[in-house]
């Protein structure tokens, strides 16, 4: 199953190694990682996304922990949610495409960031099932170039991850 | 306050800690320290000839002692040297500090002279490790780096010392930091009183109890608990290769060790319990066999520190996490107070059927009226030493053989490497031992194979006057690996023979120490004898040994853990 490991780090150099290398020693998946300070300047906040049983999760949270600098995780796919990820994507856009290319970004909530006489660039922010959804509602053949960010995550309702 | 350099610091942070030993060699990025260490004579540094050998003696010191170990090296191959013995120490949770001098920090990333990235290329075989990024902060990283790897489950801790953190001429304020607090690293210090009653309940129903003890009940100091908790109970016991003389082996609810070169009966009770206690034990895959067929009708309790090692290869029913001794504790007090006892009935029962598994007797070698057995040499010293001697091992047959034979009734006595199987840790390992005990005997029990991986150290025994004996069983072959292919590739002895046997006898005498020549079964005892009466001498006994033998008994792989071979032609 999918999940998505947030993560409080101390804000040292070599620690987000640890969490790669970890990864990478004991044979887990990352599909996806995000990485940034937060506002105690002390901590960084870490986001992974990874599958595996219950077991490799089990045990993967439990080497997280383990790790010196990891102050605190959680698991936000054990209760609601929010998932969200930004993509930017170059698209070809020319003649009667250009209409329909923007038809679609409006149908995402997406914008239109930076235009050309050939090119529009899009950001757009959601799950990742709804950035998937819009590449293959484009049509992968227009798509010149995509960045995406890889998931944040943040727990629905009270529940916060601090200190 | 004091003022002293980055360097002085350093020293006086290990002095403050308690350190008496440090094992080490110089070099270029380590000058300034060991500068320092020539001005002072509290700790004293022993001169090693190969880093490996420095982590391999601080390792053997932090096995027999409980305390952490020290080692001081260079930058680059230096630091690189150290990592079989780190990871060595890493596999078996032992705590040590290795102190790693670095190129200056306005070098870092250049591709200096000697420059590796070691905090990088330690990571995965460290419990932590630590840079030091300003001369002030060396006290507290100190204070740090020994914490992190004494508490919890220890583990190696390394830490980077950039050479301009350590310049001479640079002096700032000292104090050693009484106390460390990481927000981030909170090891338990007692297990979860409801877990605790539960798993006391389910030892009083259970009918075909085992305690299967590890490594951990010695690194947690409770060798005390477990053997007052294991003779209330009146269960059968049985430890891991790295659990050896947490309890006493000459006791009779004792069932010998477990896993693929374990005693017969212990393999037998483990597969046919319905309730297991494991005690600072990892259910790993040298004690398991195949864990879809382990043990089919047994419950687990699972005691330990470190929360990743329940349920990671077996699933734990109650799993608790916390040190062995405080959780052992809490446990006697309810067993005291309970007013159910264990079923006398089903546990005579079980003990029947367990006398007729060790009448079976599957731990056996066939002598011969010519050729000395490995076994007998085990067996004889074991004798001459009356099982009291700390005996560390290489890794092969002669490892196994010694697990076997020497009768260990004390912890901390046996030190070898179980979880990475180190060829060369144990002559090190003995000179660790012997420096601090030494008045006791302290066997190396090697074979011709691993002793040549660390021999160059007979150097450094000669410079600190370290009478180990070292047990060379001379099978003339790289005898465990041999014992594979004639089990597994038709005894093709792929590169397992080892030509060009040096004479061990000149070898040691060039080094300056003794050596004795054993090959016929009639001299085993007295020339044996007079070894272990040389007291000062460092004796290197080579032992020409049956070249054919193998280690029985040895689980069938992928098998279960009942599934044995227990001589080359009979299975179980
Ligand atoms: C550093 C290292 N290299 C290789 C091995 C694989 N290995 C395990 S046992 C063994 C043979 C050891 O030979 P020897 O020391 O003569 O012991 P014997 O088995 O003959 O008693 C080897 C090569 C190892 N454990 N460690
Ligand atoms: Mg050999």
């Amino acid at each position: 199953m999918r999940r998505i490991i947030s993560v409080l780090l101390e804000n040292e150099p070599g620690a987000l190694s640890r969490v790669v290398g970890l990864f990478s020693q004991r044979n887990y998946n990352i599909e996806t990682l995000t990485v940034a300070p937060t506002e105690d300047e002390t901590l960084s906040r870490l986001t992974v996304t990874t599958t595996g049983s219950d077991k490799v999760i089990e045990q993967i949270t439990k080497q997280l922990n383990k790790l010196i600098e990891v102050v605190k995780l959680v698991d936000l796919t054990e209760g609601a949610h929010i998932e969200r990820e930004l993509m930017l994507v170059k698209l070809k856009a020319t003649g009667s495409q250009r209409a329909e290319i923007k038809r679609t970004v409006d149908i995402f909530r997406g914008q239109i960031v930076d235009v050309t006489s050939s090119v529009y660039t899009v950001q757009l922010a959601g799950d990742s099932e709804k950035l998937d959804g819009f590449i293959q509602a484009v049509g992968t053949s227009g798509v010149l170039e995509v960045v995406r960010s890889g998931v944040s995550g943040i727990a629905r309702g009270e529940k916060v991850l601090s200190l | 306050m004091e003022l002293l350099s980055g360097a002085d610091m350093l020293i006086r942070s290990l002095q403050d800690e308690g350190i008496e030993y440090i094992y080490g060699y110089p070099g270029g990025a380590a000058l300034h320290i060991y500068d320092a260490l020539f001005r002072q004579d509290k700790v004293k540094h022993i001169l090693v000839r190969h880093e490996q050998a420095a982590v391999h003696m601080a390792d053997g010191y932090a096995r027999a002692t409980g305390k952490p170990g020290t080692v001081l090296v260079t930058s680059g191959p230096g630091a690189t040297n150290t990592i079989t013995g780190i990871a060595t120490a890493f596999m078996d949770s032992i705590p040590m500090v290795v102190l790693c001098g670095q190129v200056a920090s306005t070098l870092i990333g250049e591709d200096a002279f000697q420059e590796t990235d070691m905090i990088g290329v330690s990571r995965p075989v460290v419990k932590h490790n630590l840079s030091v990024r300003h001369p002030d902060e060396i006290p507290e990283v100190i204070r740090k780096a020994y914490y992190i790897a004494s508490t919890g489950r220890p583990g190696p801790v390394v830490v980077d010392i950039p050479k301009d953190m350590t310049t001479p001429n640079e002096r700032y304020e000292y104090a050693y930091p009484k106390k460390v607090k990481l927000r981030s690293y909170n090891p338990a210090i007692r297990g979860h009183a409801g877990q605790i009653k539960k798993a006391v309940d389910m030892l009083m129903a259970a009918r075909r109890p085992v305690i299967y003890a590890g490594g951990g009940v010695i690194l947690g100091k409770a060798s005390g608990q477990l053997t007052e908790l294991t003779r209330m109970l009146g269960f059968p016991i049985t430890n891991t290769l790295m659990g050896i003389g947490c309890y006493p082996a000459s006791d009779k609810q004792h069932l010998g060790w477990l896993g693929m070169h374990g005693t017969y009966e212990a393999n037998m009770v483990m597969h046919h319990s319905d309730l297991i206690l494991a005690i600072g034990a990892r259910f790993d895959d040298r004690v398991t066999n195949a864990t879809e067929k382990f043990c089919p009708g047994a419950r687990i309790i699972h005691i330990d520190i470190d929360p990743a090692s329940i349920s990671k290869t077996i699933d734990a029913d109650v799993p608790i996490v916390g040190p062995v001794d405080a959780v052992l504790k809490e446990m006697l007090s309810l067993v005291k107070e309970s007013k159910d006892k264990p079923d006398a009935e089903a546990l005579a029962a079980w003990w029947k059927q367990i006398e007729e598994w060790r009448a079976f007797h599957g731990m056996r070698y066939e002598t011969s009226p010519d050729v000395i057995k490995p076994q007998e040499v085990i067996e004889m010293l074991c004798k001459l030493t009356n099982g009291e001697a700390f005996v560390t091992s290489d890794v092969g047959q002669h490892q196994m053989f010694a697990a076997q034979y020497y009768k260990f009734d004390k912890p901390n006595r046996w030190i070898n490497s179980g979880g990475l199987g180190t060829m060369g840790f144990g002559l090190p390992a003995a000179m660790g031992v012997k420096l601090t005990h030494p008045e006791d005997e302290v066997l190396c029990i090697t074979g011709e194979g691993s002793i040549q991986m660390n021999i160059q150290e007979l150097s450094t025994c000669k410079q600190y006057d370290l009478p180990v004996k070292i047990i060379n069983l001379n099978n003339q072959a790289l005898g465990m690996v041999k014992q594979w292919q004639d089990m597994n590739y038709e005894s093709r002895h792929s590169q397992s023979y080892m030509e060009s046997l040096p004479d061990f006898i000149k070898l040691a005498e060039s080094y300056g120490h003794v050596g004795v020549k054993i090959e016929r079964k009639e001299d085993l005892e007295s020339k044996l004898r007079e070894v272990l009466a040389m007291k000062d001498k460092l004796v290197f006994v080579d032992i020409y040994v049956d070249r054919f033998e193998h280690v029985y008994p040895m689980q069938v792989a992928r098998g279960s853990m009942k599934d044995m071979w227990l001589s080359k032609t009979e299975r179980v």
